[in-house]
């Protein structure tokens, strides 16, 4: 058996099924964004898909960067079908060549589709989130609750059933588990909840405010707003609550509390004479400096991207403005009307909240091309998005 | 020969097939949104201790007390209802013209001695809504700083932030927003034995 006849093989028996593969090119290399908000989007024509496997296609990728138009305009082909499985083709007509072929059985379309544009991710050199999570708070009235889902909406579940208001929920890293905040007990409290067995603790439940828990990217250390010292300041403890670190002690209220991918950093909203800023803090105690913010104002619910370039934040001004600025302060970037924005673990899209008459809708913003679409599958008011990483 | 090594591959092929496209992505129990969950490497360093003095300004506050505090004290949200507070747009600054009701609220519980007192602090709808979770707690916190001037014992006044989760008025206009930005006022008296 010659080579190419072997790789055939070995190919069709990987893919399960009969579907030959032409030997991939090496991956392109992509550039890194400098610019966000001004790249253009990336051209891409489909054909032969349809129903649920066309609509999670046009999805996925429109919140990565890429929009659609036909075969002569496009930098890449889509071609294939889904008649009971998914299978697909990539071809690069720049490069001239197929990227990827697959095809697949088992699970369900959706899940064959999703699994399709990560691979498609992969061969662009960049990591997918197809298989991501998102939790978020659900407004109900009088009361709110927790619930997750996948990053496009599907899936949805309750976490909690608290009749109270209930939010801030923040993944821990690498688990499936959230710290939120809850009333339940009659006091805005922390808990952790563990989501594969059902079980829960209280975190933090100090006299006061205990708010806006935010796991360190190790997972070992929580950072969160407290205000038994008399003022709500930020804090830090183990992740077994012990260690107790208060970081801030102003007279202003601090909020939002993130960390800085490499641990070494909080992040968070506060007021220096009657400005709001962001500052940050080491997150073993120290002093806060200032993040520059121009052009913008009031800036709140920093989030720090895990690849450590920028903090993306809302500005409050007329409306409120989902903004990028670089994780050491200068030049804003405002992209989208939007609030509470959340980084996808491959840093380039946000989850973010946006506010429609009295409604509040999750929405996803692709960072360097600024598209942006609503997560309309998740149905009702919801805010307080938060990215599993 | 040939027969024998298509049909072991065939059976290979079908083993594969299952392993790979069929079975994985329903096996697959991912920790959620996260393809390589975070490895167990790079020990945090050795937590240092706070340092002994912050560069901001040294702030008077009062400390809150331990729970439990008045958890179970039976709540009366109407006695104080007419001394319910407003505030300025993203301000915890009481305005003078409130500070008669914080007096009225100081002599309430000067003349019942067994009650305490829960600040309720809430915000318009604009502001983010952490932030406003941390603004209605500095509303309350300003008003149980003021009734501790006027003679309070500090342990008598609980506070509790809802944020803007809780407005008296659900519009989305100046008169809605003026009626949100609030403290309210909740007479807590001990359970009877």
């Amino acid at each position: 058996m010659d080579s190419l006849k072997k790789r055939i093989l070995f190919s069709a028996l990987l893919l399960g099924i009969g579907f030959s593969v032409v030997a991939q090119p090496p991956p392109l290399e992509v550039t890194k964004e400098t610019h966000p908000g001004a790249e253009p989007p990336i051209w891409v024509s489909l054909s032969g898909f349809s129903g649920e496997a066309e609509s999670v296609l046009r999805f996925d990728l429109y919140v990565q960067g890429f929009n659609f138009t036909n075969a002569d305009n496009a930098q890449y082909l889509i071609i294939g079908s889904n008649n009971g499985n998914f299978q697909g083709r990539v071809t690069d007509r720049y490069n001239k060549g197929t990227l990827l072929a697959k095809a697949y059985s088992g699970a369900s379309l959706r899940r064959q589709t999703h699994l399709f544009v990560d691979e498609f991710m992969k061969a662009l050199g960049r990591a997918g989130i197809s298989q991501t999570k998102i939790a978020f708070k659900k407004d109900l009235g009088s009361t709110s609750e927790i619930a997750v889902a996948d990053f496009d909406g599907a899936g949805e579940q309750a976490v909690t059933a608290d009749h109270t208001i209930v939010a801030a929920p923040e993944w821990a890293p690498g688990r499936l588990a959230l710290y939120y905040t809850s009333y339940k007990l009659g006091n805005p409290d922390i808990f952790y909840h563990d989501l594969s067995s059902g079980q829960r603790r209280v975190f933090s439940r100090y006299a006061g405010l205990n708010t806006s828990p935010a796991a360190s990217p190790d997972g070992r250390r929580v950072a969160m707003i407290l205000s038994k010292g008399g003022s709500p300041d930020v804090y830090a403890c183990n992740a077994d609550g012990s260690g107790l670190l208060r970081l801030t002690a102003t007279r202003e209220d601090e909020s939002s509390p993130c960390w800085s991918p490499d641990g070494q950093w909080i992040c968070y909203a506060t007021k220096i004479g009657e400005r709001r800023v962001l500052c940050k803090i080491p997150s073993t105690g120290g002093h806060p400096q200032h993040i520059p913010t121009s052009g913008v104002l009031s800036p709140s619910e920093p989030s720090w991207s895990p690849d450590g370039q920028w903090i993306a934040f809302t500005a409050q001004m007329s409306n409120f403005e989902i903004c990028v600025v670089p994780a050491g302060g200068g030049a804003v970037t405002e992209l989208v009307t939007g609030e509470d924005p959340s980084w996808s673990p491959n840093s380039r899209t946000l989850v973010y909240t946006r506010r429609e008459g009295g409604r509040r809708v999750l929405s996803l913003l692709d960072v360097p091309t600024k598209q942006y679409k609503d997560i309309s599958r998740i149905t009702g008011s919801n805010s307080q998005p938060s990215w599993a990483n | 020969m040939k027969a024998t090594r298509f049909t072991t591959l065939t059976a290979l092929g079908i083993a594969l097939a299952y392993l790979t496209a069929g079975c994985h992505p329903q096996n697959m129990r991912p920790i959620y949104g996260s393809v390589n969950p975070t490895p167990e490497v790079n020990p945090m360093p050795p937590i240092q201790p706070a340092p002994t003095t912050m560069p901001t300004e040294t702030p008077t506050m009062i400390q809150l007390p331990e729970f439990p505090g008045h958890t179970n004290w039976i709540e009366n949200p109407d006695q104080l209802k007419d001394d319910t507070i407003h505030f300025a747009y993203d301000s915890s600054v009481i305005p003078s013209g409130e500070k008669s009701k914080i007096s009225s609220v100081a002599d309430f519980l000067k003349s019942n001695p067994n009650t305490a007192v829960r600040v309720e602090g809430n915000c318009d709808e604009r502001g983010t809504e952490e932030y406003n979770r941390s603004l209605g707690e500095r509303r309350a916190l300003a008003a149980r700083e003021a009734l501790v001037g006027l003679g309070i014992t500090a342990d008598r006044v609980d506070t509790i932030s809802y944020g803007e989760d809780k407005p008296v008025d659900p519009g989305h206009n100046q008169a809605a927003w003026k009626q949100n930005r609030r403290d309210d006022f909740v007479v807590l008296t001990p359970p009877a034995k």
